[in-house]
């Protein structure tokens, strides 16, 4: 037997000539839809098309000089400055994330307090980190403006990503996994370290991605913490800006519009990379 | 001995789940401690109605800068919502299944975007548009005062209304998914046609989580620093028209807190703290939003 409950193109439009209303709503959805993606298409478009031309040699060099405004000191310390922070924060937020799913009682006052704190952390401004890590690692532990302040604060700011993200990747692990584990006689902190946690690696990673790239694009946090020095220091106590600080000294001194936009372009593609390799983590995830 | 390592472990797992909340505690002890102090010395109404900024003389007064914040949140709000709430319509209730993937991932990607490179964006395209926009109007109705240099409250509007998209778009489609068929079928079989029963019906459904997502958006908008800086103007004064120039509290503290020293730096971190308050504050409508659409369904 034939179903006929297919919409057509042409009923779907003889019915919009009928219900003008209903036909001009659509419209609407669809030119916002339009409005939304053309200005992302857009902004990409126009930074790398206005950008690649200016990205030279010059921009390569390891010391940063007027003449040059070399952005390789910048890209190292941004490495650095990522590497650091996730060294301190993948443990902090993926232990706290266990803790949460595998031994609190559910539903206790504990897991609420840090549920609620995790989602204020979430919701605080950049500036504000900023401003707390200046106050508490620059001047109350006397660590100058350092690539070491500029971790830490960073390591707050993407604490609550980590967590919450692990948190739903164990969550997501059977518990027929546990009860295997705990049948043949391995002890709750094997089961975690060899059963849950391998089954909940792409959750975690996909939340280690999205932290990256917040670090990477972080600004406001980072200029009174990490300092503004354009060269790489000679030890995690030196300051030393990271990209996107280095691309809004530039654009704000306006000297160096050119090399404003070859750091946009470097900057954008970093970010399009990381979302791309999220994106190819999430899809594996699905299939599994 | 293995006892011990279970022991000992469950306690490392304990204190690391201890940390986000020793760092919201040490947030708000620092920044109080740093900030109250300073506006008890200028005095509570005088910081907080004071309509003149002026360190130099030893005069600290946010009302420019807290209206500033204020209304380029409104505008960024006003632009951004209703193109975010109809995007999410359409990714929900009208995009085909091929394409879906592909747009979703742009709004994943359009929240990843460092807000510097937004900024910079908004510095190279919306502030020239706007100078052109503001002469043309001088042009046409010959009044003097619309003449602009395009960094403006306008400009930040558009901006941010750009950058909150996702964020809105993203919990809005998810409060729209998580009405139940149902409602959908039930009111086809009335005779509402597809784009009644989603005005109708879902959207008024979905009210409380599109509701968080404005929330969330507002919370954005609001926190955002490096964009506004490179867009706004940032003249300390009362806001004074769409086409002219604001300042944020945002833009107020990282402007000036490269040199400023003593009371103008505690005033700077007094601004932080009422910030940070303005954003406790939106927190708080959120979880109790949150909660309220959780109920609901």
């Amino acid at each position: 037997m034939e179903i006929r409950n297919k919409v057509t193109f042409s009923d779907k439009m003889k019915s919009y000539l009928r219900h003008p209303g209903s036909g001009l709503t659509a419209l609407l959805v669809l030119l916002a839809t339009l409005a939304t993606f053309f200005v992302l298409i857009f902004l990409i478009a126009y930074i790398l098309i206005k950008g690649i031309p200016f990205i030279q040699l010059d921009l390569f060099s390891m010391h940063y000089t007027s003449e040059n405004a070399s952005l390789m000191p910048s890209l190292i310390n941004t490495l650095v400055m990522t590497l650091l922070s996730l060294a301190i924060a993948a443990p902090i937020g993926i232990f706290s994330a266990i803790y949460l799913v595998e031994y609190a009682k559910k539903g206790s006052r504990f897991v609420g307090l840090v549920r609620i704190t995790a989602e204020t952390l979430t919701g605080i401004p950049s500036i504000v980190y900023g401003l707390f890590g200046m106050l508490f690692f620059v001047s109350t532990l006397k660590w100058g403006y350092s690539i070491l302040a500029g971790a830490f604060t960073l390591v707050i700011m993407i604490l609550p990503v980590i967590m919450r993200t692990a948190e739903e990747a164990l969550k997501s692990v059977p518990d027929s996994y546990r009860e295997a584990s705990f049948g043949l006689g391995a002890g709750k902190l094997r089961t975690i370290f060899k059963i849950v946690l391998p089954s909940a690696v792409p959750g975690i990673l996909a939340g280690v991605i999205l932290a990256i790239g917040r670090v990477v694009g972080e600004t406001a946090a980072l200029i009174y913490t990490a300092g503004t020095v354009a060269q790489i220091p000679s030890n995690l106590m030196g300051s030393g800006r990271t990209l996107a600080v280095h691309m809004y000294a530039l654009s704000s001194e306006g000297l160096h519009m050119d090399q404003a936009y070859a750091t946009a372009v470097i900057l954008l593609v970093m970010v399009l990379l990381i979302n791309w390799i999220s994106g190819m983590i999430a899809k594996r995830i699905t299939k599994g | 001995m293995n006892h011990m390592k279970e022991k000992g472990m469950r306690l490392v797992f304990l204190i690391a789940a201890c940390v986000s909340i020793l760092a919201v505690a040490l947030i708000c002890v620092f920044l109080f401690a740093n900030g109250i102090p300073a506006i008890g010395k200028i005095g509570p109404l005088k910081f907080l109605r004071g309509e003149t900024w002026r360190p130099s003389n030893e005069i600290f007064g946010i009302f420019p800068m807290i209206m500033g914040s204020i209304y380029v949140t409104a505008g960024a709000i006003l632009i951004g919502v209703p193109i975010a709430i109809l995007t999410s319509v359409f990714l929900a209730k009208y995009c085909p299944k091929q394409i879906y993937r592909p747009l979703k991932s742009a709004t994943e990607l359009m929240a990843g975007v460092p807000s510097i490179v937004y900024g910079f964006f908004g510095l190279v395209l919306i502030v020239p548009m706007v100078r052109d926009f503001s002469h043309f109007l001088v042009e046409v109705t010959g009044n003097k005062h619309l003449n602009s240099n395009g960094s403006s409250m306008l400009t930040a509007s558009i901006l941010l209304g750009i950058m909150i998209l996702p964020t809105i778009i993203g919990v809005t489609e998810s409060a729209i998914r998580s009405i139940p068929d149902s409602y959908y079928e039930g009111s086809l079989a009335l005779g509402a046609t597809h784009e009644r029963t989603i005005f109708r019906v879902i959207l008024p459904a979905a009210k409380s989580g599109i509701l968080a997502g404005v929330v969330l958006g507002i919370g954005r908008a609001i926190g955002e620093t490096m964009a506004v800086i490179m867009v706004a103007g940032n003249q300390a004064r009362m806001p004074d028209g769409l086409l002219k120039g604001v300042r944020t509290m945002t833009a107020n503290i990282v402007i000036e807190m490269g040199y400023a020293t003593d009371l103008h730096r505690e005033a700077l971190i007094a601004t932080g703290v009422v910030l940070f308050v303005f954003i406790l504050i939106i927190n708080l409508c959120l979880s109790v939003l949150n909660r309220r659409s959780n109920n609901g369904n």
